[in-house]
Formats: structure tokens, sequence, C-alpha cells
């Protein structure tokens, strides 16, 4: 544990330099792929640590960013517009987890992936409160420059980053993450030995929603504008997913890994094939389920297991 | 008052008959395999396509476009079970599952490409028109696809219920490893159930293109309706499917009128999570098979 919090902190302290670079388009990919990193390490709390495929990481962005975003409409300061944003984020997981965490593998799956369209059914509708279709214009920060706000929003989301790795490390760490990993392996079995399945299930999925619900709002403050096909794209969901595949599901670098890689694959293909981008996405979930299910950091052990007399 | 209900409980019936086709072969993989085909939906777009372009192109009528679906949908069900999924069979849930969303995705990237965004609306020329029961007014056309539609599902519940290969996938969705021990060969049984749940897909798109318009991204609707109707009939069972999708049908009706039709998804999703709370095998399916 000491070791990995060690690596956490050098890794972040070399991310954090990233500003001196003073190019704007690194700044914006910067904050992206922090972003993303939370998004994934948020689903590892759920997907790879209790082994419960969810969906819900739209759900759970939308909403943040629809808090945040009505908060500051009525005239919140942005600060207490995303804390409110991850609470209600939490609170929200703590009733759905209640309801959905009943289900296991498909339906789970399914009924998670489901909240995130009717959330967004519920704003398009809520016309008055949130604008609906048109969208929800956010005030723009009071600051010197482009540049010092560029610097906010990454500043800001890479303390996010860091306190969802700090929760990750933590969580791993404790009776929590072992009674998760318990439900992971065998459920009933965890049940009977006096791990309170519920308990341990709920607060997984609630430690899977704070920090995206706060996500949500700093992307929405970061961007200005969110219309519901945006902010509750089921894509969200997929890439969280994608993302801790491709990094390694339940390990602590698994889920960064996976978040700079898809970045650096997603940003080539978006900048070389608008027309089919979605298409090569497609592609690349296909190639990986098939030929490295157990991503990326599993290349380095084959690897290492090799070497080994 | 009381002709408005009995219309939209007709409507409603109609709509019913069209779902319980849809959701019939996505309840038959899922039930099987225990892998939710994301593609489904995709693939009864894919269907209504062929049907907009057989009629405009060859002048072929929709209806007997579904003769064309019916093996082009199995062998590319059949084929893709055999070449792909078989081989992750095993691992978990979620990783068949996000296989097949990226195969979604590229097959709704191939549609935009092949078919452009537009929303196309196949109109028959001359129209069907429509027929008086009673005080009650039916489409024909509407009647016809849903006429058509139980005959698909039907079709599929005698091939399940009377052939040799049927009783063989039911046997493997009973027990798998007895099935293989009493000599039946688990992975073409799998892939034979992939192609007939395409199939089903496939056919239903003809007859949706002539109610619905068509999009390239419309298949995670008829998906997200598929998932709804398994839940309520019950898993993998045709008579489930059936009763769920008549199920779905009247209440999104009814839903519409009492609600509004811009609640539609929020209305199933109650439905949804109220079934999987109070009766997690469907109001046909059997307890132990959920």
């Amino acid at each position: 544990m000491k070791r990995d919090a060690w690596i956490a902190v050098l890794l972040f302290a070399l991310v954090a330099l990233l500003p001196l670079s003073g190019e704007a388009y690194w700044m914006r990919l910067g904050t992206t792929m922090l972003m993303y990193g939370v998004l994934a390490m948020s689903w590892n709390f759920i997907g790879g640590m209790a082994g419960y495929p969810s969906f819900a990481v739209a759900a759970f962005f939308g909403l943040g960013a629809y808090t945040g975003a009505v908060a500051q409409k009525f005239g919140m300061p942005m600060g207490f517009a995303w804390a409110g944003a991850g609470l209600l984020a939490l609170a929200f997981a703590a009733l759905l987890g209640l309801a959905l965490l009943r289900l296991r593998g498909h339906y789970f799956a399914i009924a998670s992936l489901v909240v995130a369209e009717v959330l967004r059914e519920l704003v398009n509708s809520m016309t008055g409160l949130t604008g609906g279709g048109m969208g929800l214009n956010l005030p723009i920060p009071a600051m010197a420059s482009v540049d010092v706000q560029a610097r906010f929003f990454f500043y800001a989301m890479l303390l996010l980053a860091a306190a969802t790795f700090a929760a990750m490390l933590l969580t791993a760490n404790s009776k929590l993450g072992f009674g998760l990993r318990c439900i992971q392996q065998n459920e009933s079995a965890a049940d009977m030995l006096g791990v309170d399945t519920t308990l341990y299930k709920v607060s997984a999925f609630m430690l899977s929603g704070v920090f995206v619900g706060v996500a949500g709002a700093v992307y929405a403050s970061w961007v200005y504008y969110i219309e519901p096909p945006d902010v509750f794209d089921v894509l969200y969901s997929v890439k969280a997913i994608v993302m801790v595949l491709l990094g390694g599901a339940g390990s602590m670098f698994g889920p960064l890994i996976g978040a700079a890689a898809f970045l650096s694959l997603e940003e080539l293909v978006w900048r070389n094939y608008l027309q089919v981008h979605t298409g090569v996405l497609g592609l690349m979930i296909v190639l990986l389920v098939l030929f490295l299910p157990k991503g990326l950091l599993s290349l380095s052990q084959r690897i290492g297991r090799r070497k080994m007399p | 008052m009381p002709l408005l209900y009995l219309q939209i409980l007709a409507n409603g019936l109609v709509l019913g008959g069209l779902y319980a086709c849809i959701a019939s072969g996505f309840s038959l993989v899922w039930g099987v395999q225990n892998v939710i085909n994301i593609l489904h939906g995709s693939f009864i777009v894919l269907g209504a396509y062929l049907a907009y372009f057989a009629y405009l192109q060859a002048g072929i009528h929709p209806f007997l476009s579904i003769l064309i679906a019916i093996p082009v949908f199995y062998a590319i069900g059949y084929g893709l079970q055999r070449m792909m999924i078989n081989r992750i069979i095993a691992a978990p849930v979620l990783l068949t599952l996000t296989l097949t969303f990226g195969l979604d995705l590229m097959l709704q990237n191939g549609m935009i490409l092949a078919f452009t965004a537009d929303f196309k609306k196949l109109v028959l020329d001359p129209p069907l028109g429509t027929i008086a029961l009673g005080e009650m007014v039916l489409p024909v056309d509407r009647l016809a696809a849903m006429v058509l539609a139980l005959a698909l599902t039907a079709m599929l519940y005698l091939i399940l219920s009377r052939s040799r290969i049927g009783r063989a996938i039911v046997a493997v969705r009973m027990d798998r490893e007895a099935a293989a021990l009493m000599g039946v060969n688990v992975p073409r049984i799998y892939a034979i159930t992939f192609g007939l749940g395409v199939m089903m897909a496939g056919a239903s798109g003809p007859l949706l293109a002539m109610i619905f318009p068509i999009s390239p991204l419309g298949g995670p609707a008829y998906l997200g309706k598929a998932f709804v109707i398994c839940v309520l009939g019950g898993l993998g069972s045709v008579p489930g499917a059936m009763v769920g999708g008549l199920v779905l049908g009247v209440v999104e009706s009814f839903g519409a009128l009492w609600f509004g039709p811009e609640h539609a998804i929020t209305l199933s999703f109650t439905l949804l999570i109220l079934m999987l709370l109070l009766r997690p095998h469907g109001l046909l399916g059997r307890k132990g098979y959920e």
C-alpha cells in the first residue's frame, strides 16, 4: 500500500507539471484524461472490486453535471455547487443501490444502463428547471484569462482524480475492499461468512457515484454549456468499462493506465477518422475483449512470468 | 369515453404483437447462453433497411422481404457466434456484453455511413387503408404486421417445441453439462440459437419498417423494449415473450394517454424495477430459471 501511494504521489506530481508546456491543446487533453481517470477509477469500485457490471456512470455524470449547473443558475458559488453535485450523486447512488443491487449479472447491468435514459428523459421534460432539450448555459467564471481558466479546471480535475485514487487505495486495503473481493468471488459464501453484502455493495456503489458526480459538475463548469444527450451519454459508462478492461480490472493503477491509453487511442482516431470514430472505438472494444481480456497490465505480468526460471 | 379506451387497447395489442416478435429472439439467446445481445436492436434496424431498399429498388413488398431476411440474418447470427462469441462464452458476463456492445457500435457506424443518418419511411403505394371494427378504426398495415409478427413468434415456438434441434436447444438451456453428455454438440447449438435470435430480429425489421420511421441509431430503443419484455414475461420462453410483449404494448399505449408519450421510458423502467423486485422470474417464468 505504501509503495502504491508513493508511486501515485510521484505520478500525480508529474502530471501537475503539464501546465508548464503552456499549450492549450495539452491542457484540454490533460483535463479530459484526468476526468476519464476519475470515471474509470470510480467504476472500479463496483465493477472491478465487487464484480458488478454497472453501467450507471453516465447517470451519475449527468446527474452531477445538471446538479452543478442548476445550483449555479440559482446563484450558488461554483465550489459549493460541485460539492452539492457530489452529495446528491452519493444519495442517489445509495437509493438506487438499495433497489438495483439485489439484481445480479445481466439484470443489474441493463437496469443500471436504463437509469441514465430515465434521467435524461426527466431532465428533458423539466424544461423550467433544466432548460430541457435547449440545454443550460453556465456562468463563465471571472478569471484573468482563458489560460488561467484552463489551468484552474485542470488542477480541479487533478485534485479530484487524486482524491478518487486515495479513496480507491484506502478502500482496497480496508475491510470494505476485502469484503468486496469476497463478494466478487462468491457472494453467497461471503454472505454466509458474515459479510454484510448489502451494506458493502451499496457502499461500493456510493463510492462509484460520488466522484463521478463531482466530475460531471466540474465538466459542466469547464465547458459552460450542457445538454441532456451530451452528459447522459451512455458512452461514458462504456468508456469507463473499456478503460478499466484496458488497464486491468481490480488493480490499482489499471484504471489510470487504461484512461491514458484509451484517451491516446481515442484522440488519434478522432483526429484521423472522424467519420468512423465510433466504429473504430467498437473495433477496439472487440479486439480488446477477444485478445486482451485481462488488460494491458496482464501483458507485463505475462512477460514477467516468462522470464522467471 | 369507453370507445377511446377500446381503441387504445386495440392499438396496444397491435403494438404488443410486434413487441413479442422483437423480444422472442433476444429472450432465447439470453435464456439459453446467458448472453445479452446488444446487437439485437441494430439487427432489427438492418432488417428494416433491407425491406426499405427491397421495396424502393426492386418493388418487393415488405412482407415478402421477410423471406429474404430469414436466411440472411440466420447466417449472420450463426457466423457471429461461431467466430466470436463462442470464444469467450465462458468468460464473465461483462465481457460478452462488452463484445456485443463493441460490435453494435461498428454496425451503427456502418449503417450511418451506408444509409446516412436521415430518417427514412417506407410508404406503400397504394396504401393498404383501414378497416372499421364497430366504431374502432384499425390501419390494415399495422394489423397485418401484427398477425405476421405473431406468426413468426409461433414459428419459433414450434421450432423449439417440435424439432430435434429445438429440443436440443431447450436441453442445453436446462443443463448444459448433461446435454453435452447426451451427445449434444453445445457450441453448434449455441451457434444455431444465436442464428435463430438474429433471424427473429432481422425478420421483425420489415414489419416495423411498415409502421415506424427507420433511423440507423434506432436500435437501442428496440433493445430496451426487448429487455423490459424479457423481465416482464420471464426469460427464455417464447410464451413469456408473447405475454410480456402484449403487456408492454398495452401499458405503453395507456401510459401515453395518461402521462404523455414523452415519459415512455420512465414508465417502462418503473415497471421493470417493480417486476424485478416483486416477481424476478417474470409473469410466466418458473422459479429458479431466472
